[in-house]
């Protein structure tokens, strides 16, 4: 998706974690301070980290509208198919987007069919009859905070950290 | 998800991804290994930078140490061999109807889900099952000509006519299994069970069904009118009687279905009734041989109605929709089913021999492997709603293509006559 926004320092390495990544981890706040993680497929516009959630499995909508601080982890090698392999971890506060439920959330296709193209085949018209209420979809927009990033996955070494409200530390 | 249900299964995964909540109020997740050990988890110490791990007594937790032990006190996930991803949607639906209502309060107005009107409609009105209709329609057509008597307008009406009131049907059924709770209760419906599930998806609703069955009975009952006026009152109790038992087929007081009747009120209406209403529209009279050729089409149109009531069998059950289906046995309903198929092409021969129907109609029996395939395919995955799927489709096409190939049949008797 061309972007006409200027893009957040994002460091390079997760850049390609994210533009690779086919599962991610998101954790919301929810209800009474209880974290929840919830698999997603991320995408990447050059400034925002954006997820797109149906109505169905939609509790986390919920949650990041009382509490937008959320946490993405980019962490399986089967998920997120990137050589050289590492790990993120992005914090951010997200937004959701959800004017438009049948048609606002097509503006990630693109982005969405060049990870999956399978998707195009199951947005045929008669493919969506058999579940509409899915593809009814909500928006999630990342905006990033703050980066961790392990080099070679190993979470039990020091990450590497970047600070996106400032410079990088 | 039960703990001791989960623990087992967690050394398939590569690795447990922890969740804390950072001093800044984020939350804070990053991949770690892990192993189950005496009926807890211990994770390998992660490094976060300046983030502080802590226990849940707030201290902070050591990413030097050994390891970092927890007891689940709760647990909770999906594995889709034990729930299938369609079946996960429909679960899923009280949801999405929380998420509508707060968004509809949100704004002031009211949120639904979105569908062109053309798709809503056929969705709504189940359209792909007009087969059933067309089928028996054609056949008291065919057999009329094969008496040298047809009218092109008559036929157009007549089709018309079944059509209207099948499509009021299918959505009565669709209002009075909602009412029920029926549809409300089927986590596995299928594109040819469950209902259309419009009014669960909040696509239409209740009082606009109630508009469609309306106008489409209106529809029928007029055109119905209009060929009693045309051909004669002998079409009156034929056509009451597909309208009586089209609307009780689930609506209260009757609730045929509901009572184990449903199979032959379906096997009546989309066999004798349509085929011997279109034959008497053409001919103004009644005959054996239209009654004969309608009897396979009602008996596979009534095993469409038989073989999709297999996955839904436990909805059923929970309405107190007391199908067939739900009071046999597995090996009695299967039995059911070949016993209805044989019986299906026994009086097709037996039509022939005693020479009520023309040889022809003997291609009909060409559809006999489709019908072994759709049996052995129910017989194998009978506990399997997704799996029960394509069988479910042949079966259709078992009905429409022993319907045609009778049709076709007649049409080549009628020519070489």
């Amino acid at each position: 998706m061309q972007t006409s926004i200027a893009p957040v320092n994002m460091p390079a390495p997760v850049v390609g974690l994210l533009q690779a990544a086919l599962v991610a981890e998101l954790t919301v706040v929810g209800e009474g301070g209880r974290l929840r993680t919830d698999p997603m497929i991320p995408f990447w516009d050059g400034r925002h980290i954006l997820m797109t959630s149906s109505i169905l499995f939609s509790r986390k909508l919920q949650d990041i509208k009382a509490n937008p601080r959320v946490s993405l982890s980019l962490s399986d090698p089967v998920g997120v198919p990137a050589n050289p392999f590492s790990r993120a971890t992005i914090q951010g506060d997200a937004r959701v987007i959800d004017e438009d439920l049948h048609q606002g959330w097509l503006r990630v296709l693109p982005l969405w069919e060049a990870k999956e193209p399978i998707i195009k085949t199951l947005l045929a018209p008669l493919q969506r009859l058999g579940l509409p209420l899915f593809w009814e979809r909500a928006i999630i927009e990342v905006t990033p905070k703050r980066v961790l990033w392990w080099p070679q996955g190993d979470t039990t070494r020091e990450p590497e950290v970047a600070d996106l409200r400032g410079a990088p530390v | 998800m039960k703990v001791a249900d989960a623990l087992p299964r967690l050394p398939n995964f590569s690795h447990a991804i922890l969740v804390v909540r950072d001093d800044a109020g984020y939350p804070l997740s990053a991949a770690t290994a892990f192993r189950v050990i005496d009926g807890g988890i211990e994770l390998a110490p992660v490094k976060t930078g300046e983030n502080v791990i802590r226990d849940a007594a707030g201290g902070a937790l050591n990413p030097a140490g050994a390891g970092w032990r927890f007891v689940p006190r709760t647990a909770r996930g999906w594995d889709e061999q034990d729930l299938s991803f369609p079946e996960l949607c429909q679960r899923a639906l009280p949801q999405a109807r929380r998420y509508l209502v707060q968004l509809s309060a949100e704004r002031g107005h009211e949120v639904r889900p979105q569908m062109a009107l053309g798709w809503r409609f056929f969705l709504a009105t189940r359209l792909p099952f007009l087969s059933a209709t067309i089928v028996p329609v054609f056949l008291g057509l065919a057999a009329a000509g094969y008496d040298r008597r047809f009218s092109i307008g008559l036929a157009l009406l007549t089709l018309l006519g079944g059509v209207a009131i099948h499509l009021g049907l299918n959505v009565a059924n669709d209002i009075f299994d909602t009412l029920s709770g029926a549809d409300e209760a089927n986590f596995t419906p299928t594109q040819f069970s469950g209902g259309s599930r419009v009014l669960q998806y909040g696509l239409v609703s209740l009082r606009q069904m109630a508009i469609i069955a309306s106008t489409c009975y209106a529809i029928a009952i007029l055109i119905g009118l209009i060929l009693v006026l045309a051909t004669g009152p002998g079409l009156l109790w034929v056509g009451v009687a597909g309208v009586l038992i089209s609307y009780f087929y689930t609506a209260p007081p009757l609730r045929l279905v509901h009572r184990g009747l449903g199979e032959v009120c379906v096997a009546l209406g989309f066999g004798p009734i349509m085929t011997l209403g279109a034959y008497f529209v053409q001919t103004g009279h009644y005959a054996l041989r239209p009654l004969v050729l309608s009897i396979p089409v009602g008996l596979l149109v009534m095993l469409i109605l038989y073989a999709n009531e297999i996955p839904d069998r436990g909805a059923d059950a929970k309405a107190g929709k007391r199908t067939l289906v739900v009071r046999m046995p597995k090996d009695a309903v299967l039995l059911g089913y070949v016993a209805s198929v044989a019986a299906t092409y026994v009086v097709i021969i037996l039509g022939v021999v005693l020479r009520i129907l023309p040889w022809p109609t003997l291609l009909a029996l060409l559809t006999a492997w489709l019908a072994y395939q759709t049996f052995e395919g129910l017989r194998a995955h009978y506990e399997s709603p997704y799996q029960l799927m394509p069988f479910l489709g042949k079966n259709v096409k078992l009905h429409l293509y022993t319907g045609l190939l009778l049709v076709l049949g007649m049409l080549v008797a009628t020519v070489s006559r």
